[in-house]
């Protein structure tokens, strides 16, 4: 992390604005970036951090236009070159890796043919000399077996691995400056950690400037020399990383910082009596083949789980995408087809049940989903929206009081009367949020199953819903159950912890013993994984 | 006195009319819907196209109101006679088109000619017979010859023309002082450009109608029935096939699509397989096959058919049936595929977690998360269907030949285009009303799909 920069900087931004018709989405941005050094942009969605970085590379979208200032790569004016011109700098000098690795990569190609393609666009290299040249850069971004790997296709690929060959390809043609827009936010804690640490070696070892696009403030104390924040388009603060962590100047840059959660400050919880009791769980999903789909095998997505909760209490599931965190949970709520295992809700056996026994119970379990944007139909109103459950499980027949609870409610979790004739696109995804709260309070159950509720949302407002899930609970002493991916918000939520991988829990207890002493080595490789504030 | 004739594609058409007018007072509650569809008529194409086929829609509505004129009585039967109707069934409209309907001459006429197209044996004052062109009867009778023809249609279209264009604009200025009493602000939708489309379709009919009564404007047939007549009258039929057999498709459809992708398991199974095993079979054939059903159905049963006119309008009607049932498998297809997208979306599940009805959940998240599919199909299907229609008349499986319609005019033209010189009036005009319904629906299906269609709308989320 060497941050003092004699060179002359690679790259300079300066008073840049673009404009979206006659609204300005960027203005007044400016800033240097030097060889080898790492300088993360920070903003929530919509701050026009990537917009910035797709004028440097001049791949604006056509209702978008650069209106004022000037990029300059050492000493090009990039806004002066030919289209042509500039696209040979566009992966020769600068090039880019975006968030989405399933979406970049073309799955009807072998990855070798793809790496191939971009060598060849920009390097007169054939023959043996290519593939030597292929192979050796997929070594370097640590992909296992390279010769090998380079026949395969994208969907053969992990996550993580799909993110190593963009930056593979990224890297083909020795570029002096790299912009990584969000570059693990697709990816789980541990494989973030392998990409962030290949990313660190790569600028030292190849001398490369990196623009880092991010939200997330422990990736930023982590990895940046220096830092910009972003907020409406406009530059809050810019300074170098360690003394923007100790002392952050605006008072935006402190609420991004704050509201980090502070991973060794648990609540602290009280023995209560059980109320969701789930022994040996098992969710296999028959595979079928042949014409009279017989089945011939079970894809195990939960396998023999068991954990309990306490009333009143927030239990959290940690696990990384595929440890069948979520199947378990939608298979609580009947989502998804029970194998085997029992499922006993305040003493009452679930499993077995037919579909209208368990209609009854629907009123005490309900949920609250990752996507605010796909959880709410985009053609009801919210009204329509809160009521549906009211009236399908009658909880309120009276329409009056139906009108009572859910202005209640609304404003309850932070809204207004009149947000109740709107339809969902007008909100933003904490409101989203907030109402699909309301909504899962609207038929007064007793243990919300909450999948992920605020990895959708930026950090500040994640924040917000947490702590509004908290209160709630405090008031009303609901039960919550917690899935999520994200280890540094459960301390101050949960007050036990299971952590689930490949369909198994591999260790459970307290919070604060689980996370302060981790005895299973996932956990441990999990919780190092975990980007970390370094607090002043 | 006349008795009405209800045939049942009349009450199908204005049915039709009246739950399309209760769709508009529906859409006209949801502000999304309402802004979609204003997207649709703040562009020039789609409300010039809309107009075009609400023109045409008002046509075919004028043909389908039927009635039987009753017989000059003869004295001698005396009062107590039952009362005796003519066997020929007219439309309001042909009250319209009289002048069309009742000027028919012997055999071809090209469009605005004062002579038959082919020569005659006639006879002399002295009783030799000799060849030559012979007069109109009705085209221009009221002239002497060739050289006053051009100067005559000339001031008569002038004269028609301003005569359309005052009776258009009392609508119009009636509008415009509307719209400046009740000033509304946000009106984005091009209001001069409706004017412009009604002036000119109006100023058309009126030249039309007018010239209509001194010539033949697009000619005479064979058997010198005017062909313009059987044009306008053929609207009522395209627009017919068109409305129809779509509406018989969507049941299919929506129904079987929508199960099909939300109960998946064996239903899924099920419908899959009925719409590949259909969808393999030549539509043609299954057409070919029921028409003939149908005939032999009609031949046996001679006493339900007792005007010429029923007989056709039942053949038309299985018509638009078969054509429907063995189109519905595309938009089956669609509806199964997104509604396998949606029910897996998390307000689905939200749902199913509330204990909501599948019935429940059907109606209210699915079936409006896919009403943009079907809209899209509907208004595409329509234009297929009027172009399945000529095809089909055209290789003998199609409308009843008593029936006027566009596919009949060009089966007909068939024989009239390998005569030298070509007829070539009938298939022209055949094709240019055909052609302007087809591409005003084509036209106007576009805007829809850019105002519906997830990936192309604009604004909405």
């Amino acid at each position: 992390m060497t941050n003092i920069q004699p060179q002359a900087p690679l790259l300079t931004v300066r008073n840049l604005k673009i404009d979206a018709g006659n609204t300005c989405l960027v203005k007044n941005v400016s800033f240097d970036i030097y060889p080898k050094e790492i300088f993360a942009l920070v903003g929530e969605s919509g701050s026009g951090k990537s917009l910035t970085s797709l004028s440097i590379m001049r791949l604006l979208p056509e209702a978008l236009t650069v209106s004022e200032g000037e990029i300059n790569f050492k000493e090009t004016k990039l806004f002066n070159l030919p289209e042509t011109k500039m696209n040979s700098i566009r992966g020769r000098k600068i090039a880019m890796i975006f968030q989405e690795p399933q979406t970049s990569l073309n799955p009807v190609q072998s990855i070798g043919t793809q790496l191939q393609e971009v060598l060849g666009l920009h390097q007169n290299i054939k023959g043996a000399d290519l593939q030597n040249k292929l192979v050796q850069l997929l070594e370097e971004v640590g992909i296992p077996d390279p010769r090998a790997r380079l026949k395969w296709y994208p969907h053969q690929l992990s996550g993580g691995q799909k993110q190593r060959v963009m930056i593979a390809m990224a890297l083909a043609c020795e570029p002096d400056l790299l912009i990584a827009d969000e570059p693990t936010t697709a990816l789980d804690v541990t494989i973030q950690r392998q990409i962030l640490e290949l990313l660190d070696n790569l600028r030292k070892t190849r001398n490369l400037g990196v623009l880092l696009i991010t939200h997330d403030m422990g990736v930023v104390s982590e990895m940046a020399d220096r830092v910009a924040v972003m907020q409406y388009g406009e530059i809050l603060e810019q300074t170098d990383c360690k003394s923007f962590f100790i002392n952050p100047q605006h008072e935006y840059s402190k609420k991004l910082i704050n509201s980090l959660p502070d991973i060794h400050n648990f609540i602290q919880g009280i023995d209560a009596d059980t109320i969701l009791k789930v022994n040996d769980l098992k969710v296999w999903f028959p595979k079928k083949h042949g014409i009279l789909q017989r089945t011939v095998g079970h894809t195990k997505a939960v396998d023999g789980v068991s954990f309990t909760i306490k009333r009143g209490k927030t239990l959290a599931i940690v696990g990384e995408s595929g440890s069948g965190k979520t199947t378990a949970g939608k298979a609580i709520l009947r989502l998804n087809p029970v194998h085997s295992g029992s499922i006993q809700f305040q003493g009452d056996e679930l499993v077995g049940l037919s579909h209208q026994a368990f209609h009854h119970y629907r009123r005490d379990i309900q949920v609250i989903f990752q996507d605010p944007f796909s959880s709410m139909n985009p053609r009801m109103t919210i009204r329509e929206i809160i009521e549906e459950g009211m009236k399908s499980l009658k909880v309120e027949p009276d329409a009056q009081a139906r009108e009572d609870k859910m202005l209640m409610l609304l404003s309850r979790v932070g809204m207004l009367p009149e947000h109740l004739d709107r339809y969902p696109h007008e909100f933003s995804g904490g409101q989203r949020q907030r109402i699909a709260i309301a909504r899962a309070l609207a038929v007064d159950p007793k243990l919300i199953i909450c999948d992920e509720p605020t990895s959708a949302l930026d950090v500040s407002i994640r924040g917000q819903v947490l702590d509004l899930l908290n209160d709630l609970q405090q008031e009303i002493g609901i039960t919550l159950l917690f899935i999520t991916h994200d280890l540094s918000i459960i301390p101050h939520l949960a007050h036990d912890v299971a952590v689930m991988k490949d369909g198994k829990i591999v260790e459970q207890g307290r919070t604060q013993q689980i996370m302060e002493n981790p005895q299973h080595e996932y956990t441990q490789a999990l919780l190092k994984a975990v980007p970390r504030l370094r607090r002043a | 006195m006349i008795s009405p004739v209800v045939l049942w594609s009349d009450i199908l058409i204005f049915s039709l009319a009246v739950s399309v007018g209760l769709f508009i007072f529906q859409v006209r509650k949801k502000p999304q819907a309402k802004a979609r569809w204003r997207s649709v008529f703040e562009s020039k194409i789609g409300l010039t196209s809309f107009i075009i086929i609400v023109f045409y829609v008002l046509i075919s509505l004028m043909d389908s109101v039927h009635f039987r004129e009753q017989l000059s009585q003869f004295e001698a039967d005396g009062p107590d006679q039952n009362l005796a109707y003519s066997s020929e069934v007219k439309s309001i409209l042909d009250i319209a088109l009289k002048n069309l309907n009742s000027t028919t001459e012997t055999t071809y006429s090209s469009p605005f000619s004062l002579y038959s197209f082919s020569k005659e044996n006639m006879t002399n004052d002295d009783g030799s017979v000799y060849r030559d062109f012979i007069r109109l009867k009705h085209g221009g009778a009221h002239i002497q010859g060739d050289e006053e023809r051009f100067s005559d249609i000339l001031i008569k279209s002038v004269q028609a023309l301003l005569i359309g264009l005052l009776i258009a604009a009392i609508p119009v200025m009636l509008h415009v002082m509307m719209r400046k009493k009740s000033n509304h602000e946000e009106d984005y939708i091009p209001w001069n450009v409706a004017y412009g489309t009604i002036i000119t379709l109006i100023s058309l009919a009126t030249w039309v109608i007018i010239l209509s009564q001194y010539y033949h404007i697009l000619g005479t047939d064979k058997v010198g029935q005017d062909v313009l007549y059987q044009s306008i009258k053929s609207i009522r039929t395209g627009v017919l096939i068109g409305t129809l057999a779509t509406l018989v498709t969507l049941p299919f459809a929506i129904i079987l699509g929508i199960s099909a992708g939300y109960f998946k398991g064996w239903i899924d199974d099920t419908v899959q397989f009925i719409y590949t095993t259909l969808s393999s079979i030549p539509g043609i054939l299954l057409i070919a096959a029921s028409v003939l059903l149908i005939d032999v159905y009609i031949e046996t049963n001679p006493e339900k058919f007792n005007l010429t006119i029923l007989r056709s309008d039942f053949k038309f009607i299985a018509l638009c049936a078969i054509l429907g049932l063995t189109s519905w498998t595309t938009l089956c297809r669609m509806l199964r595929a997104e509604t396998l997208k949606v029910s897996q979306l998390d307000y689905v599940q939200a749902a199913h977690a509330f204990g909501v009805s599948h019935r429940g959940v059907i109606g209210k998240h699915i079936l409006p998360n896919v009403t943009h599919i079907i809209l899209i199909a509907v208004v595409l299907d329509f234009s297929a269907f009027v172009l399945a229609e000529a095809v089909l008349s055209y290789i003998g499986v199609g409308v009843d030949p008593n029936m006027y319609s566009w596919g009949n005019m060009i089966n007909a033209a068939r024989s009239e285009l390998s005569r030298d010189p070509t007829v070539w009036w009938s298939v022209t005009s055949a094709f240019i009303l055909m052609f302007t319904l087809v591409l005003a629906a084509n036209l106007f299906s576009d805007e829809v799909r850019n105002a519906f269609d997830p990936r192309t709308a604009k604004g909405n989320e």
